[in-house]
């Protein structure tokens, strides 16, 4: 054991701790950045995707094509929650919260009525790789580089595209937006369903590493939830940097103390941060910077 | 004399439904009758109606904190759990010997509120509200879930107490009066029955009156605008951390006389559903009446067994549809609602005849 092996290790747990915080998050801090809307049903979104990814999969579909059927179905799902309940709450976040809670309760026990209690998984493709004593899976450092390609993609979408534009100028400032002909409703259902979309994702994505269970968004929603109360409302100053301070704290306190207290070491964080910076890091950011 | 008499002048007032002879006349014969059902009725439905008695407290501390705060808190399961553990402890380590239990009943409350003073400190102080006091009640309720999940081993214990991980802690003795003689041991039938209607017809007048006093006004002025309420000279974050701690109080209340009618307490007590119940009830009662509160959580509690008996599965379904369709329809509550349609009719009716 040399001090490379040790550096590559940490790295290597930091990085996945990343990929599962940004991953987990973007798709709440789109949805709460944009619309601010809190949206409780997140973690069932990340089932749904990673459920339908299993079930293509399991028809035969390569594992790829299978992730993105589970991206565009919760994405789809996303535009009928929007529809039928979200439109209707914009003036009560209050509200939202309990009517999304209200929808991952239902989502949860149908699929558990529906699918059973458990799926079939799906397994880890790529196999491992060997650096001095430890063996690595390779999956981890494609779902780190997915990670960043998905906060490369955001960027881009609400940067360079007209979407992105319209999608800024919307949140901004509504009736002004409205005023000049953007058609705002379905500029909330899109990012809705952008967002819904990439919890699909990270579904999907996840879906060859763990047990599918109906209450498996359980698992991501605390962490999502930590890195967006933490990062604040804007996704590129708020989530990456949180998702790299937050992965740091996760990776240290899990291979010091073991998975439980890299929860724990989270969730101190997080009331410490909000005592701090109550509007996250981003709202620190852009205060200091106006 | 004159100040008890100004206090009982608060048990009616603008921030609570029901006023006038007729209302509390109606209240009498509820209670006369609650008082008298044990007598018509067997050991296990009486058991049966101390449970549900038994969650109205969580409910009413949500009632608080959201309806009357205006600050949603998932985190009302948390103290709930805390509570619970800790007088299974207690009890478990110190026997029930001398009234202990009582101590420990109280105790367990203590730690609930404690906890949410440190909690609450952070939340509050840090000026936390909205959507991220949801977001981070239910961080702590998760997270103490999924700690007390994986104390199964050995090493996990407090004194004689094993933790036991999901399985949960059981055999706690029951709560024992000490009484010469023999002490009264209060199983979950007629004795704890009306142990706990006391405990429930006390802590809903006990709000009542604190809800019309110049507290409980002030609570709803933050609700309305938290700004005014600070520009009026009141410090909003010394009164949201009280109101927090008299709802994780009452929370706590509620874990100690579960833990204590079912003689156990298990993490899932803490979980998502677990969370998502008392929400539902105080959603579907009425959240900004202490009254409505009350009979939504009986009258939902209810239905919900009635239909557990018949799938259990899709009673879930059953209740976050509900949730959503009280949310989208009625916002301010079923409950609620019907009391409010009720109380114009009275009036009509009097103006009519006088």
């Amino acid at each position: 054991m040399d001090i490379a092996t040790h550096v590559f290790s940490a790295l290597y747990q930091f990085g996945d701790a990343f990929a599962f915080l940004v991953l987990s998050a973007c798709g709440l801090a789109v949805i709460f950045g944009m619309m601010g809307v809190i949206n409780l049903a997140h973690g069932e979104f990340i089932m749904c995707g990673a459920y339908v990814t299993a079930a293509t999969v399991h028809a035969g579909l390569p594992l790829p094509l299978g992730i993105l059927a589970g991206t565009l179905v919760s994405a789809l799902v996303g535009v009928v929650v929007e529809l039928a309940v979200i439109r209707h709450l914009y003036d009560r976040p209050l509200d939202t919260i309990v009517a999304t809670w209200g929808l991952s309760l239902i989502a949860t026990q149908g699929t558990l009525i529906m699918v059973g209690s458990t799926m079939a998984g799906v397994g880890t493709p790529f196999g491992s790789f060997q650096v001095g004593d430890y063996s690595y899976s390779i999956y981890r450092i494609v779902l780190f580089c997915a990670a960043l390609g998905v906060l490369a993609a955001l960027y881009a979408l609400f940067n360079w595209t007209r979407f992105g534009v319209l999608a800024r100028a919307t949140i901004q400032v509504p009736h002004m937006a409205a005023a000049l002909g953007v058609d705002t409703r379905l500029i909330y259902s899109l990012t809705f369903a952008c967002g819904a979309g990439l919890a699909g994702l990270a579904g999907g994505l996840y879906a060859p590493t763990m047990t599918l269970v109906p209450t498996m968004g359980a698992t991501f929603i605390m962490e999502a939830f930590v890195t967006v109360v933490i990062g604040g409302a804007d996704v590129f100053l708020g989530t990456a940097p949180a998702g790299t301070v937050l992965a740091v704290v996760k990776s240290a306190m899990t291979s010091w103390q073991g998975q439980l207290f890299g929860q724990i070491g989270l969730l101190v964080a997080v009331i410490i941060v909000v005592r701090v910076l109550p509007k996250g890091i981003s709202g620190f950011v852009l205060r200091e910077r106006t | 004399m004159t100040g008890l008499l100004a206090m009982f002048r608060r048990l009616e007032g603008p921030q609570t439904a029901g006023r006038g002879p007729a209302f509390w006349g109606l209240f009498a014969l509820v209670l006369a009758v609650a008082l008298a059902y044990p007598l018509f009725s067997d050991g296990y439905t009486v058991g049966n109606t101390v449970y549900f008695f038994v969650w109205v407290f969580i409910a009413l501390s949500l009632c608080l904190i959201w309806g009357y705060g205006g600050s949603l808190s998932f985190g009302q399961t948390a103290f709930f759990g805390i509570a619970g553990y800790g007088y299974g402890i207690l009890t478990i380590n110190f026997g029930s010997a001398y009234g202990f239990t009582l101590v420990a009943l109280v105790a367990a409350v203590a730690i609930a509120a404690l906890f949410a003073v440190l909690l609450g400190y952070f939340m509050f102080f840090g000026r936390i509200a909205g959507v991220f006091l949801g977001i981070v009640t239910l961080a702590v309720t998760l997270m103490l879930e999924r700690f007390m999940a994986q104390t199964a081993g050995p090493e996990w214990h407090i004194g004689t107490a094993r933790l036991n991980g999901f399985n949960g802690m059981s055999a706690m003795p029951p709560l024992t009066i000490p009484w010469p003689g023999e002490p009264i041991v209060l199983f979950a039938d007629v004795g704890l029955y009306y142990l706990v209607l006391g405990l429930l017809v006390f802590v809903y007048l006990a709000l009542r009156i604190l809800m019309n006093s110049s507290f409980g006004n002030v609570i709803v002025a933050i609700r309305e605008n938290p700004e005014r309420a600070e520009m009026l000279g009141y410090d909003i974050r010394k009164y949201q951390l009280i109101t927090f701690v008299i709802g994780a109080a009452l929370a706590g209340l509620s874990g100690v006389l579960y833990t204590v009618w079912g003689q156990y307490i298990t993490p899932s007590s803490m979980g998502m559903t677990a969370a998502a119940l008392p929400l539902i009830w105080v959603a579907v009662g009425g959240r900004s009446d202490l009254t409505s509160t009350v009979i939504g959580t009986l009258v939902v509690l209810a239905a919900f067994q009635a239909l557990t008996i018949y799938g259990s599965q899709y009673a879930l379904v059953f209740m976050g549809v509900l949730l959503v369709l009280t949310v989208l329809i009625a916002p301010n509550g079923l409950v609620l609602g019907v009391m409010n349609w009720l109380g114009r009719i009275a009036t009509r009716l009097t103006q009519r005849a006088g």
